[in-house]
């Protein structure tokens, strides 16, 4: 889970943030003003200051905010000057928008605000369509308006080319004021109460919000085109409303209310995709007549409110078809404001402390919560004695009536005091403190029940003070000399000499309860976190999470570990490192001399019985309940073998198969939404794309097997612990993680080991891609394209316990879309319905139409699956769709286009719906920016390791070219990303072991970026590179100098010409068609998932194969060698760089070809594989 | 019958054995045992006698439990006198068979579960969950053990830790068998109990004073956890398969 923030603002108005991984609260940096009010999201917050304007604080990224400014140099051929600015009158002007009624000249396009720069100056642009003009972006037609074509002929009148320009916006992680709504006529209404939201009603464009606020005259107000390349917004336009308004709440999808004046809530309605300001409004009544609502917040499915009383409601039954809800429920507590968050969670402001709290408990199925829990965090300002702390918690603060006012105790641990003791700094400001009579921190402590709030001390001296945080308010204008008092300070060394007040030695600590509140003054900003409102609209907090905001955490704690990820072990206590070393040395002297004793116990064989489902894959072709054993034999020396035996009863006849575990090369789970099944395979039946196929009946039990046998497969292969650096990754079409330990001879020139022998075992977690290099750097991209670098750990999702490393797993989630189409006929009587021809297919259906899924039948892909949203029509198909989200054909099937013509007779639209699993394994994710590519540079053994760091390049989901910086063994995540710019979103990137970098833009062209190197990661500039005619690249892959290309028809392509003075090459050439993935590894070897694939029983698509006869003459290779299949979607070999093993296999040819035993290579000395009986071959 | 030196396959050791570092000694916490079988009749394991110190010794503590708190400074391999008969029923808790042994193991992890979890975890597996920790167990299969195992050692991510400790303190000197008490994993304030806290709190003799000469030593596994340890990561990490936390206080040696 990435970081989120709560945003909040104290009662002075200053701005704090607090993060979910965090224990402080964070001064937000650049507040010119004080804030009244905030709203956040993820990426921005949205704030009223005290000058009653509205201010925008776009959070930084590494990924710029640019915007594409165009114009368009228009000119007519005449035949005195041939293309020249003489027009016919007609004619559009020399420089135009694309459409050509607009005059734009280049120097009239303005920036819209002093939020933005330029980022370079206009030029040419020389890319059309994937081409390159070549001719100074020149474009040729008939006559404007027209179609324009590349080459100039006969007949060209005119031509045109396009002027493009980046304005990037530059107010990043800092407030930028909003114009107000500039009405002369009127007087000026400032804003009162702001409220921003809606990001979840349609992704177009790109981060889209809703911003609603109302002005102190209680009109409603609405911002124009506020999306995340266009932060500002553009305008404020005015929506009526029944009454007087004094709050408004807008969430994240289309749930919006309004407080009014009179106490009654006013409920938006008809807020969707194309319509997001609503449409109406609809009243709800208070809970109570006399006590009206004062506040209100809503969610994606809650509303909560406050009432006069300050009571705190919960709106039962609210959602998208019924806004207004059901009833009132009242809650505990008294609140000042409610705010609710990311996954409907809840934040309040407590009335009485001001303290913020938190609803825990809250869960889908449980949307109101349990308690409120006040959130002790202290603030970053005070962290620089972050000792203090430790020693304090909230003991469950309800809403007791101990302390009013929130006190600070002043209660720092033993060991800091008796440092700190000796240096109270002459110029230190005194810990204020709030007067609520003699107070003990200790007694509340050791009571447990006392009310605690968190407080600051303020002990460091100027020397040892970390760097300050924030300045302090002016230590000049303070006394000189005050007394600095600890609780456990014996004896002062400093007594309060001339502190106005005057106030007697503190040595007790009774004392703390006398300073004079005076002093409160200059140090109250800094010392109280009395506050004043809450925003959790960017704050993910998932159900379950673990937050540190409750408790401060003490330093032993092995549970306090931030999620960084490093190489060294994060538990580095010394007690921890006292007993692994005390274990180690109790076994030497308990063990070590007495390995010559025999076995007390003789143990040969274990056997773990149990009853699967077994496919019987001839007649009958069904499951089949079947009973399996699995017989562990331990050696000796300890070695484990293991044979799995199938018993089952065909025609009354009891028979059974077995395979040896030491032969099986990959065992796959086959989760369907049914059932709980999963795949073996031998490299036997890997040829015959035939694997045995067993189902368990709970997911634990398949879980349990699952793992049983695969450590069984491990241990015979003694494979174990984290793959080597070289080692090979792929990913199924379900998103599970396998990795092969490559053997030297998978990249032999002579002897090759077949790639049906590769033993490939699985690692925890859900990914789409992965990629990986020979330094152990190893990422991932989900199907939600969230980032994820490999911890280093194995294990993980079912394989626990022994199978998984103790550390370095973490929790893993991914999200992915099911589809499902609905199908309309056209008829003359009713027009569209669902009534169609006896032919044609469901009217629910997939996207062939040939199988039926209606909305309340789908199922999620798995059982591991769960869904997380409810069915909603999605416009972002290929070609189109119309206000309502439908395609349109003249026929099932055709080709569908976005609008209704006369021939159109059928319609369909898509609907899509969210599912999210949740498993772990050793991935940790790299937020916040959302991958759709990742390509790490690959090394052979040769290349210096030492220096430099490793170059990675990604391609944002949004299509943005970046280059990671800081990635190194010991970073893998690496510290930052720089933006390469492009002049349009890019799909695919690859970079080669010269940092050759090669990438394949949206429009199906191919790029290759020059002077990339070490001392210059990003490159300096994109050289266009034409795609294979009339195909559309769609990913590339670069070894040590091979390039291939894969294009939207499945065609492989290499790149012919690449050389070291001219590494664009010259031409594409045709290598194989039915390719789904490429991966060219660091010795040019190539490796793809291809389709349609023979076997002996069947074709499979989606199975892992290599380019057999790849020689440095003969780059392209000569044919393919079949590995897994039936399902497989990526594979990387970019690690793989057995380059020195390589050579000495080719010196010593001979020697190697017959030499079993490598990790990869089952042992053939189990003799023939299976199928006893014979049964399976007949 | 002479002493047949022989390993048995005893409890099995901490999870952290795991740990890269001690990968290949986890399945093999086990240390030498000199059987001294005094008549060849009735059943083993029932009555166990630790001859140099005197007296019988509760044959139903985990067999490391039993070095640590009478052998730990004795030589290896341990010598040990097996009785067959006049079985002191008084003193011991009669194990007539496999069985018996098998249910008072299970009683025993039900009581740390009901500790830990209120019992919730082991009631919602199911019974031959409850078997392939016993299975895994007498055949020295820790992997086995350890898949059902983990769950009990599982907590609640809201949660710190356990919701109690299990736990028991085992001394030499005194007449009690042990002293086990209720014990929270983490403090009113949050913060983590150590190993020191809970000896302060349950048995204070066995702590030496903070200036004063260690008298005691704190024995778990045969080694000596600094009293720093939090006893939550103990608990999780060096419980016995019984599921609580045998920890022995034994007289500093002299020499």
């Amino acid at each position: 889970m990435p970081n989120s923030v709560l945003w909040a603002v104290d009662l002075f108005g200053k701005v704090y943030t607090l993060s979910t991984a965090g224990q402080y609260w964070e001064l937000c940096r650049d507040s010119p003003l004080e804030f009244k009010r905030v709203s956040a999201t993820t990426q921005s917050c949205w704030g009223i200051a005290c000058d009653n304007q509205v201010y925008v604080y776009v959070c930084a990224s590494d990924v710029p905010i640019r915007r594409r400014e165009e114009a368009y140099e228009n000119q007519r051929w005449n035949p005195v000057g041939g293309f020249c600015e003489k027009f016919l009158p007609s004619d559009r002007r020399q420089w135009s928008d694309v459409s050509g009624l607009q005059h734009r000249p280049l120097d009239g396009v303005a920036l819209p605000s002093r939020h933005w720069e330029w980022e370079s100056d206009w030029y040419v642009d020389e890319n059309f369509g994937g081409e390159p003009t070549e001719k100074g972006g020149w474009t040729y037609a008939i006559d404007f308006p027209a179609t324009y074509t590349r080459d100039k002929k006969w007949n060209s009148c005119v031509r045109r080319r396009r002027w493009i320009r980046y304005r990037r916006y530059k107010s990043r992680d800092a407030w930028a004021k909003i114009p107000s709504k500039e009405d002369p006529k009127q007087l000026p209404d400032p804003f009162n109460d702001l409220s921003v939201g809606g990001w979840e009603i349609t992704d177009e464009p790109v981060g889209r919000l809703s911003v609603w606020a109302v002005s102190l005259q209680g009109k409603v107000w609405y911002r124009e085109d506020v999306s995340h390349p266009n932060p500002e917004g553009s305008s404020w336009s005015l929506v009526d409303t029944p009454g007087e308004a004094v709050q408004i709440s807008c969430g994240p999808h289309d749930l919006l209310r309004v407080t009014l004046w009179e106490g009654q809530a006013l409920v938006r309605e008809g807020i969707n995709r194309n319509n997001p300001k609503g449409s109406s409004w609809s009243i709800v009544e208070p809970p109570t007549s006399e006590n009206g609502i004062v506040h209100v917040s809503v969610g994606v499915g809650v509303v909560w409110a406050i009432t006069k009383d300050r009571k705190v409601w919960f709106r039962r039954g609210v959602n998208s078809h019924n806004p207004c809800g059901t009833s009132w429920i009242e809650m505990v507590g008294d609140m000042m404001m409610v705010n609710v968050g990311l996954n409907d969670q809840v934040w309040g402001i407590g009335c009485e402390d001001r303290a913020v709290y938190f609803r825990q408990g809250i869960t889908q199925s449980e949307l109101s919560g349990k308690t409120w829990k006040a959130i002790v965090a202290s603030r970053e300002s005070d962290r620089s004695h972050s000792g203090s702390s430790s020693s304090l918690l909230s003991a469950g603060c309800f809403f007791g009536d101990e302390v009013r006012g929130s006190g600070e105790s002043c209660a720092p641990s033993d060991t800091d005091a008796s440092l700190e003791a000796d240096r109270p700094g002459p110029d230190q400001p005194v810990p204020a403190e709030s007067v609520d009579g003699p107070r003990n921190p200790r007694d509340s402590l050791a009571s447990g029940t006392g009310r605690i709030t968190e407080r600051a001390v303020e002990v460091a001296g100027p020397a040892t003070q970390t760097p300050g945080p924030e300045p302090r308010p002016g230590p000049a204008s303070t006394p000189a000399e005050l007394p600095w008092t600890n609780i456990d300070l014996k004896e002062p060394k400093r007594a309060p000499s001339h502190s106005a007040a005057g106030f007697p030695e503190t040595t007790s600590l009774s004392s703390l309860g006398l300073l004079p509140l005076g002093l409160e003054e200059p140090y109250g900003a800094d010392d109280h976190p009395l506050w004043a409102w809450v925003s959790g609209g960017g704050c993910a907090v998932e159900a379950h999470a673990v937050l540190k905001w409750f408790t401060v955490q003490s330093g032993l704690s092995p549970s306090v570990q931030t999620l960084s990820l490093s190489i060294m072990p994060a538990q580095t206590a010394a007690w921890r490192k006292q007993i692994f070393q005390q274990l180690t040395e109790r076994t030497k002297r308990e063990l070590e001399h007495f390995r010559h004793y025999e076995q007390a116990v003789e143990q040969s064989v274990w056997v773990k019985t149990g009853a699967l489902q077994w496919w019987c894959d001839w007649k009958p072709h069904k499951w089949v309940d079947v009973r399996v054993a699995l017989e562990q034999f331990t050696g000796l020396d300890g070695a484990r073998d293991s044979i799995l035996f199938i018993y089952y009863v065909v025609h009354e006849e009891k028979k059974y198969i077995h395979v040896f575990l030491n032969e099986v090369t990959v065992l796959v789970p086959v989760l369907s939404e049914t059932k709980h099944s999963f795949a073996l395979y031998t490299s036997e039946r890997t040829r015959q794309r035939w694997p045995v196929h067993l189902a368990a009946a709970t997911e634990q039990d398949m879980n349990d097997w699952l793992a049983l046998l695969n450590l069984s497969c491990c241990e015979s292969r003694r494979v174990h612990g984290r793959p080597s650096p070289q080692a090979i990754w792929s990913i199924t079409c379900k998103g599970d993680i396998f990795v092969s330990e490559p053997s030297p001879d998978l990249e032999a020139s002579e002897h090759m080991l077949p790639c049906d022998q590769m033993f490939w075992r699985q690692m925890g977690g859900h990914l789409r891609v992965v990629e990986a290099n020979g330094r152990g750097v190893v990422w991932g991209i989900g199907y939600d394209h969230t980032a994820w670098v490999y911890t280093g750990g194995y294990g993980g999702g079912c394989f626990q316990g022994l199978a998984s490393s103790t550390s370095n797993i973490y929790t893993q989630s991914d999200v992915k879309c099911v589809y499902i189409y609905e199908n309309q006929r056209w008829n003359p009587v009713t027009g569209y319905s669902s009534r169609g021809l006896p032919t044609d297919r469901y009217m629910w259906s997939d996207a062939s139409g040939l199988h039926e899924c209606t909305k309340a039948g789908t199922k999620p892909p798995s059982l591991q699956w769960t869904w997380v949203s409810d069915w909603a029509v999605d416009f972002s198909v290929p070609g189109g769709t119309d206000q309502e989200g439908w395609q349109y054909a003249s026929d099932f099937p055709a080709s569908y286009h976005g609008y209704k013509t006369m021939k159109d007779f059928v319609r369909r639209r898509c609907w899509a719906r969210k599912c999210k699993l949740v498993t772990s394994g050793p991935w940790l994710e790299v937020a916040p920016i959302t991958l759709g590519d990742v390509s790490i540079i690959p090394e052979s053994p040769s290349t210096d390791r030492s220096g430099h760091s490793i170059a990675l390049w990604a391609v944002s989901d949004k299509g943005d070219v970046l280059c990671r910086l800081g990635v190194s063994e010991l970073n893998p995540a690496g510290s930052s990303w720089l933006h390469v710019g492009t002049d349009q979103p890019f799909t695919s990137v690859s970079i080669g072991a010269c940092h050759q970098v090669w990438a394949v833009a949206r429009d199906g062209s191919a790029f290759y970026r020059g002077s990339v190197s070490p001392t210059q990661p990003a490159g300096d500039c994109w050289y266009h590179i034409p795609s294979p005619p009339k195909q559309r690249l769609k990913q590339v892959s670069v070894g040590q100098t091979s390039v291939y290309a894969l294009d939207e028809n499945g065609n492989l392509w290499y790149r012919q010409g690449v050389t070291p003075s001219y590494p664009q090459g010259s031409s594409w050439e045709h290598v194989s068609n039915n390719v789904c993935r490429v991966s060219v590894g660091p010795l040019d070897q190539v490796w793809i998932i291809a389709n349609k694939v023979p076997g002996s029983h069947s074709l499979s698509r989606g199975t892992v194969c290599h380019r057999v006869g790849v020689q440095p003459r003969q780059p392209k290779g000569q044919g393919w060698d079949y590995g897994i299949g039936g399902g497989w979607d990526h594979i990387t070999v970019r690690a793989n760089a057995t380059r020195a093993l390589r050579s000495r296999s080719q010196e010593t040819a001979t020697g190697w070809s017959g030499e079993p035993g490598l990790p990869s290579t089952p042992s053939r000395a189990a003799g023939a594989p299976h199928e006893a009986r014979g049964p399976v071959c007949c | 019958m002479d002493v047949v030196p022989k390993k048995p396959n005893p409890p099995y050791g901490p999870k952290d054995v795991q740990l890269e570092d001690l990968e290949g000694q986890r399945k093999n916490f086990s240390f030498p045992v000199a059987f001294d079988i005094e008549h060849s009749g009735g059943s083993v394991g029932n009555g166990l006698e630790e001859g140099q110190i005197g007296g019988p010794k509760p044959g139903h503590y985990p067999i490391g439990l039993l070095f640590d708190l009478l052998a730990s400074s004795s030589a290896l391999p341990w010598n040990i006198t097996v009785h067959f008969k006049s079985f002191p029923e008084k003193d011991l808790l009669h194990c007539p068979s496999k069985d018996a042994i098998e249910a008072h193991f299970m009683s025993c992890v039900k009581e740390a579960d009901a500790l830990k979890h209120k019992s919730q975890v082991i009631n919602e597996m199911q019974k031959k969950d409850h078997k392939q920790l016993w299975m895994g167990l007498q055949n020295d299969r820790f992997d086995q053990f350890w898949a059902i195992n983990r769950k009990l050692m599982e907590y609640p991510a809201e949660e710190n830790g356990f919701r109690f400790i299990p736990f028991r303190i085992y001394q030499t000197t005194t007449e009690r068998p042990f002293i086990q008490k209720l014990f929270r994993p983490v403090a009113a304030d949050g913060q983590l109990h150590t190993l020191g806290d809970l000896l302060k709190e349950v048995c204070p003799s066995a702590v030496a004073p903070e200036d004063g000469e260690k008298k005691n030593q704190v024995m778990i596994h045969g080694i000596e956890p600094m009293l720093e340890t939090p006893l939550q990561w103990l608990s999780e990490h060096l419980s016995y398969p019984d599921n609580f936390l045998h920890i022995s206080i034994i007289p500093q040696p002299t020499d």
